[in-house]
């Protein structure tokens, strides 16, 4: 009998405290894979976010950092700085990078910071009990948007990775899903990518992730996977936003 | 032979598993976990069905499944 | 060294994090401090340090919260309205014990203020700075020369403790120039910085810096060690100058900083004129030097005066180190105006009387 999956070396091994069916632990998973197909677990530190995955220093097996709303961008880069040998990763929620954060990965992008950011947007607050994100869809219907989000009022959701793209400062950007096994592999691929382009000191990548939260959206896991096709798909759509890494400097 | 394995104390019985196995032999148990989750599981009639693609593995939030071949 | 340097206050302030090993620096423009940015900005890709401008005051402080945590000496400085903004940095400096300097070149306020010197940060200095149970060792130098040691010094105490260290200047002393050593420091003893989230490396327990306790009992317990470790602090770090204090006085005067050079002049000034006066000048703003008025406050006929570029902030302190033993009165000037020496020597006779 051959080994086909097995767990990641680079979570530990304990429970986590998502909502069944949060697809921070599949992301997890990756970000872990990853860790270990690099051979990266020893000199990797992760920045934490606050919101749901504010825990994520209890489950990545690497050294861990929990920062402040919003900042984990400005951590990651007084990070990387001071320690150029090492790998340093920011995790951050769509409340964290794209309304009290939107500063931080700005600048963190627009100067280059060789670090790696994942960017997990699920269109809602999660942990603070579902209210509106900046990612939220015009007419979803939120905690803090009841009658479904109304542009006049509350805005239109922001495209983070295309933003992004706009920075030169940016090498890597690209939006993936993981609703479906092949977008999950594909998801890993991008999120492979960005850490390699770390090590090879090409500047900043962003990976962001299009996520479900059952919980505050109402749905069962597999009809919020569907809700996540259906839907935010087509409001922000999948692939490679910017790829400047195979550019001579 | 245990193609796939499940750990059922860290099951949330989300259904990802489920929904994305391709030859459709997972499914929920009868019994429930510590947690009050009806956990995923493969019966041993099905087992031999399964073709160790890893879908429910790669997608399970919860690092509950192992896939041999 | 043993030489002596003209050197602006913000610069030196540069220059003496670089030789207490300060290997990052993250800033922002602000009047009055700006120069200290600037200087970093040269220095520090010479001897292969780090100098980031970031995009504000909360991204500096959250840099510094980065490099700290890998164990790395690192500073940030701004001024009042930029101080403000640090503050959810500093607690999470404060909860997740971190070693950092913070440098306040305090200017006018509230708001926006003026860029005029000013002392009237007090409270957010000593009462902690941010939200949560905690404290930070706050240093007030009165001269550039002081300023430099202290600097030095509070690189030191925060790596002796694992705690923010805040030095405490104004607009007057980052801007003028006077002359500074650079003396050889004996180094402290300090710790390993083990607790560092800087790659595992061989260990088997990876380090998390973190200031979460989702669990009240743990968080109690968290506060419990942080009071513990102030008291240690108030017990060993407390700085003070007691001047013309040794016989009694008529009056005690009680200056930091900048004030504090002004109420030696008012002294001098008084001296002529018959009237012995004192002065309590505090070095650690906190730990507040309650040892000082334990010493002076059978030496003084009519108690204390507070001079401070405030409404009054550090005369709370002194009420309270003096506990109602004799009378405390406060004279101050605010919002960027700098008190003259002869204002506080009427407001000083106001209190004991005319010429002897």
């Amino acid at each position: 009998m051959a080994m086909v999956y097995e767990n990641t070396k680079s979570l530990l091994d304990v429970p986590t405290h998502y909502c069944p069916g949060c697809t921070h632990g599949t992301i997890h998973k990756l970000v872990g894979e990853v860790m270990d197909e690099l051979g990266i677990l020893d000199k990797t530190i992760g920045v934490a976010p606050v919101g749901c995955s504010v825990l994520a220093y209890n489950y990545f097996a690497c050294d861990m950092f929990q920062a402040a709303h919003g900042r984990a961008p400005a951590v990651g880069t007084g990070i990387k700085r001071t320690n150029p040998d090492k790998v340093v990763f920011t995790y951050q929620g769509d409340g964290d990078l794209a309304a009290i954060g939107t500063a931080e990965i700005v600048h963190a992008a627009a100067r280059g910071e060789n670090i790696t950011s994942i960017f997990v947007n699920n269109c809602i607050y999660g942990m603070t009990g579902g209210q509106m994100a900046p990612t939220t869809l015009p007419g979803q219907i939120t905690e803090t948007s009841p009658y479904g989000r109304n542009v006049k009022t509350e805005g239109h959701p922001i495209r983070v990775s295309e933003m992004i793209s706009t920075l030169d400062g940016a090498c890597y950007v690209e939006r993936v899903s993981v609703d479906t096994v092949p977008n999950i592999l594909k998801a890993k691929k991008a999120i492979k990518k960005a850490f390699q382009n770390q090590l090879d000191g090409k500047g900043f990548s962003m990976i962001e992730v299009l996520s479900i939260c059952p919980t505050n959206w109402g749905l069962t896991p597999s009809e919020s996977m569907q809700w996540l096709k259906d839907k935010m798909i087509p409001y922000y759509p999948l692939g490679i936003k910017k790829d400047s890494t195979g550019e001579v400097k | 032979m245990q193609k796939v394995t499940f750990r059922e104390e860290r099951c949330k019985g989300c259904g990802h598993c489920i929904a994305v196995c391709p030859k459709k032999i997972i499914s929920f148990a009868d019994k429930l976990n510590v947690k009050g989750y009806h956990p995923a599981t493969v019966t041993d009639e099905k087992m031999d069905q399964c073709v160790s693609c890893a879908s429910c593995a790669r997608i399970c939030p919860d690092c509950v499944i192992t896939v041999q071949k | 060294m043993g030489q002596k340097v003209l050197m602006k206050g913000n610069e030196a302030i540069g220059e003496a994090a670089i030789r207490a090993n300060c290997k990052a620096f993250f800033g922002y423009p602000i009047t009055p401090q700006t120069e200290v940015a600037a200087y970093m900005a040269k220095k520090m890709p010479k001897i292969g340090g780090t100098f980031i401008q970031a995009e504000s005051e909360v991204s500096a402080i959250n840099m510094v919260y980065g490099a700290a945590g890998t164990g790395v000496r690192c500073m940030t400085s701004s001024s009042s309205p930029g101080i403000s903004l640090k503050a959810e940095g500093i607690s999470y400096i404060a909860g997740a014990e971190l070693p950092c300097v913070i440098v306040n070149i305090v200017r006018g306020g509230p708001g926006l203020g003026s860029i005029q010197p000013a002392q009237s940060d007090y409270f957010q200095a000593t009462k902690g700075g941010a939200h949560g149970d905690f404290n930070m060792p706050v240093f007030a130098p009165a001269s550039i020369q002081e300023m430099v040691d202290l600097i030095q010094e509070a690189f030191d105490v925060a790596d002796m403790y694992t705690t923010p260290c805040m030095v405490m200047g104004d607009g007057m002393i980052g801007q003028m120039m006077e002359p500074v050593e650079f003396k050889e420091r004996v180094a402290r003893e300090l710790p390993e910085k083990t607790w560092a989230s800087n790659g595992l490396g061989d260990r088997k327990e990876h380090n998390v810096i973190n200031s979460l306790y989702l669990q009240p009992e743990d968080l109690e317990q968290h506060n419990i060690h942080l009071q513990e470790k102030y008291a240690v602090i108030k017990k060993n770090e407390v700085k003070y100058e007691l001047f013309n204090c040794e016989s009694e006085c008529d009056l005690i005067l009680v200056a930091y900083g900048t004030t504090s050079r002004i109420c030696k002049n008012t002294i001098k000034m008084a001296e002529a004129e018959g009237i012995k006066l004192g002065l309590v000048r505090p070095i650690t703003l906190w730990p507040f030097p309650v040892e000082a008025f334990e010493k002076t406050v059978d030496m003084t006929k009519n108690g204390y005066v507070s001079v401070e570029m405030s409404c009054g902030q550090m005369v709370e302190d002194v009420r309270l180190a003096v506990n109602g033993r004799k009378p405390v009165d406060f004279y101050g000037r605010s919002g960027g105006m700098v008190p003259d020496p002869t204002d506080i020597l009427n407001a000083v006779k106001a209190i004991v009387g005319g010429v002897k």
